[in-house]
């Protein structure tokens, strides 16, 4: 038996059914046809499902699409609709995927990571994308990329001394 | 994989959600449904109804009452993590909030989910165990308060009757002048620990240790308080030699679990032991820091 679900994905209103079993993620991508957000162990563990539901970053797969009834829902189709974000653009020149099946997870859990902290040193970079598996990359250019985007998302510099202070 | 398929409930309040709860017997609670969904989807258990208490308005706040802090059953751990309020209070909850998995999964799992599943190796429950907390329940019987001591009964295994539905917690708060630490050893960062622990040790006025409690948690099958180290730690004075003598008979009395994929039962006792040192030694010196500032 199906249920009705509506939600607002990326600004525009959407509805489809879905059995209560039917996961977040799984009703994005078959109900809506949004197959951007990729769908790794589904257990919770791999971080390739990660939306942002209501603000913030969750599992897609650990969310029924029925209890997300009357959320608002952002995906990676809803990154960059003018040319490429400025994380994309950064993990594109950080060279930050390989095969790419991670990035909208690693994507999505950057956005509102730097949304709410965007000072983060890179040991708190690491710490924050650490709910994310990439088997490719070794993960050293996508904490780049993301350190890169805060940079320009965020006029002050990471990791440096604070120059500007002039208590020496 | 994919769940099996199930009735879903939506609760808007606790008397629903306990209505849903006695009309199968295979019912099951959802809150955050970071612990359940996966062990649904790898189809280790398959309930005939989901009952959602996640827009359960009186679930859903949390607050002081005196030192205790009390949070309902649909609180999220990130609700918690972010409240200023619980980082000065409750130093010692915020920083065991920061060792469960990831945020992503902080964002919509529960405290009480937390408790309410009695994973042996997860940090919350052997935080109650250590602050001395209750479980607050509704049932069809009505309410109840049960302690920490009595509510984990073995792995997964609480001590809820049918029917019954956690609707909070009160976890009291470590005082002002009482040192605490949490430590866990674990594969990656996120993971379930290996071997973990949680103590709290009040000092008196003259500078002895007044009150111990000194949970374990991956090591057995529940979270389990270490006594005998506890019992060594009351009236001593902190010092490295009282600290090295407890963390030395912190395994005493615990069935260690057995061997398995993680790690031997001597690997748990051995770097658990260290590992509880390392705690003792931290919470010893906020205790003693804090009483003479």
């Amino acid at each position: 038996m199906t249920e009705p679900v509506s939600l607002e994905v990326n600004g525009r209103r959407e509805t489809g059914r879905a059995e209560p079993r039917m996961t977040l993620v799984d009703f994005l991508r078959s109900e809506l046809g949004l197959t951007g957000t990729h769908v790794g162990c589904e257990q919770g563990v791999c971080g390739a499902c990660t939306v942002v539901l209501d603000g913030v970053a969750v599992r897609g797969c650990l969310v029924f699409a029925v209890q997300a009834d009357g959320a608002q829902v952002q995906t990676v189709e809803g990154l960059g609709r003018d040319g490429l974000h400025p994380l994309q653009q950064a993990f594109w020149e950080a060279q930050a995927l390989q095969c790419g099946f991670c990035t909208p997870g690693f994507l999505m859990t950057a956005v509102v990571a730097l949304e709410e902290e965007p000072t983060m040193d890179r040991a708190q970079l690491r710490e924050r994308l650490s709910g994310n598996l990439c088997r490719c990359t070794g993960y050293q250019s996508i904490v780049e990329a993301v350190a890169r985007a805060a940079e320009q998302l965020q006029p002050r510099p990471l990791d440096g001394p604070d120059e500007g202070s002039g208590e020496r | 994989m994919k769940t099996a398929p199930f009735r879903y409930v939506r609760a808007e309040t606790v008397e629903q959600a306990l209505a849903a709860l006695v009309s199968d017997e295979d019912a099951r609670v959802l809150a955050g449904g970071q612990s359940l969904v996966p062990i649904m989807a790898l189809r280790l258990s398959t309930p005939s109804v989901l009952v959602d208490i996640t827009r359960c308005t009186e679930l859903r706040s949390h607050g002081w009452d005196g030192p205790d802090l009390t949070v309902g059953a649909a609180v999220t751990d990130r609700v918690l993590e972010r409240d200023p309020e619980v980082g000065r209070g409750h130093p010692l909850l915020a920083r065991t909030l920061s060792l469960i998995a990831h945020p992503e999964i902080r964002a919509r799992g529960t405290l009480c989910g937390s408790l309410a599943h009695a994973d042996p190796a997860a940090e919350l429950p052997a935080l109650l165990l250590a602050s001395d907390g209750h479980v607050l329940v509704r049932g069809p019987e009505g309410s109840r308060s049960i302690a920490a001591e009595q509510f984990f009964t073995g792995p997964f295994s609480p001590a809820l009757q049918p029917g019954e539905l956690v609707v909070g917690a009160r976890v009291p708060a470590p005082r002002r002048t009482s040192g605490w630490s949490v430590e866990e050893l674990s594969r990656r960062r996120g993971d379930f620990a290996i071997v973990g622990v949680v103590c709290v040790l009040d000092v008196g006025d003259d500078d002895r240790c007044s009150r111990a409690r000194l949970s374990l948690f991956g090591v057995a099958s529940t979270p389990v308080r270490a006594r005998p180290a506890e019992q060594l730690l009351v009236g001593s004075d902190l010092q490295d030699d009282a600290l090295d003598a407890a963390a030395a008979v912190c395994f005493d009395g615990v069935e260690v679990l057995g061997d398995e994929v993680h790690a031997s039962a001597a690997y748990r006792r051995r770097a658990g032991t260290a590992l509880v040192r390392r705690a003792l030694g931290s919470a010893a010196r906020l205790a003693t820091g804090s009483r003479h500032d």
